[in-house]
């Protein structure tokens, strides 16, 4: 099969018999390219079936990754999943006004967040639970978001995880920028103390390459050498739009236009996405940045809670799909190699549902936020305006309480 | 109520390395004073960094950021791509990082490209936090007509941006405020867009002696600028002087007409307009901006709330049509001038 690298750049010289294996105009204009695994292209380290992949580049990122790493690392997976499904019934129940479900994306957000160094940043878009979850954001502090109850109440700065971005692309130059500031403050590429370098990682969907936003993210990154990561995680669907519509090529070649490395990973591959993203953050910090990583995955659950994928896409595409589930691949490869028995696997169960429990608990007894949290930190400063607004609003509301009292 | 600069007894830091920053008072243009006040707050303060569209070697095509690049180094006055929600968007990030960016958006008609960010990411991160992240920055925004220029470089869109909660909203009109107002819009922090006169950027009548060891006017507090007791003319930006010139025609015929500066369009600081309403009866709002859903609406709603039983007129609005800014041939027709001030004066005073 011809490379989508000659796709790009048909070779004009190139005879009849050369270019007969290429797919036609018609295809090429389909996007059909945007959408196929990437054949040799795509990086993968455990595959579905639970075997490990060689690779000379990419293994030596993971060569500290024994069986024990593995199991924590299957861990995080079982209990991210866990707590999404979690999450996602709460919000049938109406506990939750919303949720974004990251099912099937657990291979991606744990690879990649448990790549990242305590100094390291990370921006999320609104879908990085796992994410969050590896940079040690208790799961509980995210949930404010969907019950409606807050806006992100997590401790930023000592997670370092930015606030969730639901503006599609915003957060990518919010990222470049502060990637920029590591720079600037001598956070790259020191050669004697890798201690003191810093990374910056950015997360988008595959529908977010289509953003300005994002775009200018690279441009920016790629002229200022910022240490930043793009990761995108595409799981092939922006809410019913699959990623031909935001694409001709496959997204992670995109990269080669603003003259940085770009990489499709298999992002149902823990191994695959934990070893790329370290690569990544390495040469961010050693000052060789930006790098673009597509890790290749599926949304197996709706966009939201409020979407309704049967109305766009046809169920054996998720039958397939589940194939190449991102924990069962893990499971088999412990299992296969002797690195976890069944006690093992009952035991993440079990912590698994406990920690779904508290979740349940904690969302069920989640105070409203009072009425003057409306004017609460519009401004950092004191905002007379906003003070008179709200003593006149708190003033109107004890009028009720002072009629129902004389009742 | 009118409040003069103090004389000197601040605690201003002393730069004696500073090559055009002394403490005497000299005649400066607005534009001189705005690159001195960026000067100093780049002094003061080593996380200030300023970003823009040729505002390094060139010096920004209005001069404002002259000599920037050379003192303090392309790692604090960036060269940007030609990217407005680039220039936005990282200086979010910056300032999340702990940076104080300064954002030069080359004219007012190009700032739509970051008006996503603006409203979305600068304007909110604040509040969706709830204080923990703060976004100090500052956008400078060359705006106003009488340039003789072709379309997207004349607006007056500080309405847009005055709407929005979580922005602060503030313009100067002479060389002492644009000296000190952009060194405290830098050191907010709160996200400020800086609306700057372009057409007076290098006007030599308005050159003023700028005491830089004097204490400075709170940044959003509007202030009286000229006393009367006729009536009250409101205005902000390119229109005070066009307000002050009118006093002055009115005042060769016999007629005191008060002046107001509002300096900050949000907040909006309007005690000492409804003091003056009070005095006077009458008020008159100008400005270049469309009247439509406007800071002179907005003005107008708050007086008839406070000072209802003290107008003796309804307040009248001298502005720019509801109407894209017009071929800069018709501009002279489109902006308030001094006639059509005294016109809405001798309305307001007829009724």
């Amino acid at each position: 099969m011809s490379s989508p690298e000659q796709w790009a750049q048909p070779d004009q010289g190139a005879d009849a018999a050369a270019t007969a294996g290429q797919p036609s105009a018609e295809q090429v204009i389909a996007g059909l390219r945007a959408t196929t695994e990437g054949g040799a292209d795509l990086i993968q380290l455990l595959t579905p079936e639970g075997e490990r992949v060689a690779s000379p580049i990419f293994d030596p990122y993971v060569a500290d990754v024994d069986n024990e790493s593995l199991r924590e690392l299957y861990r995080d997976l079982v209990i991210v999943r866990r707590a999404d499904r979690e999450a996602n019934a709460m919000q049938r129940q109406g506990q939750l006004g919303i949720w974004v479900p990251l099912l099937g994306q657990e291979a991606a957000q744990i690879g990649s967040g448990r790549a990242l160094r305590p100094k390291d940043m990370a921006f999320p878009s609104y879908r990085e639970h796992g994410v969050g979850y590896a940079r040690g954001v208790d799961f509980k502090e995210l949930l404010g978001i969907f019950r409606c109850s807050d806006q992100g109440q997590w401790d930023f700065a000592k997670h370092r995880f930015h606030p969730y971005t639901i503006v599609i692309g915003n957060q990518v130059l919010n990222a470049c920028g502060y990637a920029m500031g590591q720079k600037f403050e001598g956070k790259v590429g020191n050669q004697e103390n890798d201690g003191d370098n810093e990374a910056t990682i950015c997360y988008f969907g595959d529908g977010a390459t289509s953003q300005g936003d994002v775009h200018e993210g690279f441009v920016w990154a790629a002229v200022y050498d910022a240490p930043l990561v793009f990761f995108c995680q595409n799981n092939q669907w922006a809410i019913s739009e699959p990623t031909e519509r935001q694409s001709r090529l496959p997204l992670y070649q995109r990269a080669r236009g603003y003259g940085f490395p770009g990489m499709r990973v298999d992002g149902n591959d823990v191994l695959g996405c934990l070893a790329v993203t370290r690569w990544a953050l390495d040469a961010c910090r050693n000052g060789n940045g930006p790098v673009l990583i597509e890790a290749f995955t599926y949304r197996m659950d709706a966009h939201t809670t409020t979407d309704d994928p049967t109305r766009y896409r046809l169920s054996d595409e998720l039958e397939a799909w589940k194939l190449k589930d991102p924990i069962e691949r893990v499971r088999v490869h412990l299992t296969r190699n002797g690195g976890a028995d069944a006690d093992f696997f009952a035991e993440v169960d079990k912590a698994a549902d406990d920690f779904a429990a508290e979740l349940r608990d904690f969302c069920f007894n989640m105070p409203d936020p009072p009425p003057e949290r409306i004017f609460s930190n519009v401004y950092a400063e004191p905002s007379p305006v906003l003070d008179a607004q709200r003593e006149e609003f708190l003033s109107y509301l004890d009028g009720f309480a002072t009629a129902g009292g004389e009742r | 109520m009118a409040a003069p600069a103090k004389s000197a007894n601040s605690a201003t830091v002393n730069h004696p390395e500073a090559p055009t920053v002394p403490s005497s008072a000299q005649n400066l243009t607005i534009g001189k004073a705005l690159n001195l006040g960026l000067r100093k707050a780049m002094e003061d303060d080593d996380k200030v960094l300023i970003l823009g569209e040729d505002v390094g070697k060139l010096g920004g095509v209005f001069r404002i950021t002259d000599g920037l690049q050379k003192d303090f180094g392309e790692d604090r006055v960036l060269d940007t791509p030609l990217a407005e929600s680039g220039i936005v968007g990282t200086a979010v990030g910056l300032a999340v990082r702990g940076f104080r960016p300064v954002c030069e958006i080359q004219f007012e008609g190009f700032i739509f490209p970051g008006f996503d960010q603006i409203n979305s990411q600068l304007a909110k991160l604040h509040y969706r936090t709830q204080g923990e992240v703060k976004v100090p920055v500052v956008i400078r925004v060359p705006y106003g007509g009488g340039i003789g220029a072709v379309e997207h470089h004349s607006e007056s869109p500080e309405s847009l941006f005055a709407h929005l909660p979580g922005l602060k909203v503030v313009s100067c009109a002479n060389p002492v405020d644009a000296y000190w107002m952009i060194q405290q819009a830098i050191t907010s922090d709160d996200p400020i867009l800086f609306f700057e006169p372009k057409r007076l950027y290098h006007s030599g009548a308005l050159k003023a002696p700028v005491d830089t060891a004097a204490t400075p006017e709170r940044l959003h507090a509007s202030r009286v600028v000229r006393q009367g007791t006729a009536a009250t003319l409101v205005c902000y930006g390119p229109t005070v002087q066009v307000c002050l010139d009118a006093a002055t025609a009115a005042a060769n015929e016999g007629m005191e007409l008060e002046v107001i500066d509002l300096r900050s369009m949000s907040p909006l600081d309007l005690a000492p307009v409804f003091d003056s309403v009070r005095r006077t009866g009458r008020l008159i709002a100008v400005s270049e901006a469309p009247s439509e859903s406007s800071i002179t609406s907005e003005i107008v709603a708050r007086v008839q709330q406070d000072c209802f039983y003290s107008l003796e007129a309804p307040v009248l609005r001298v502005t720019g049509f509801d109407t894209p800014y017009p071929p800069a041939k018709l501009e002279e027709h489109y902006l308030p001038d001094l006639d059509r001030v005294l016109h809405a004066v001798d309305r307001a005073m007829d009724w």
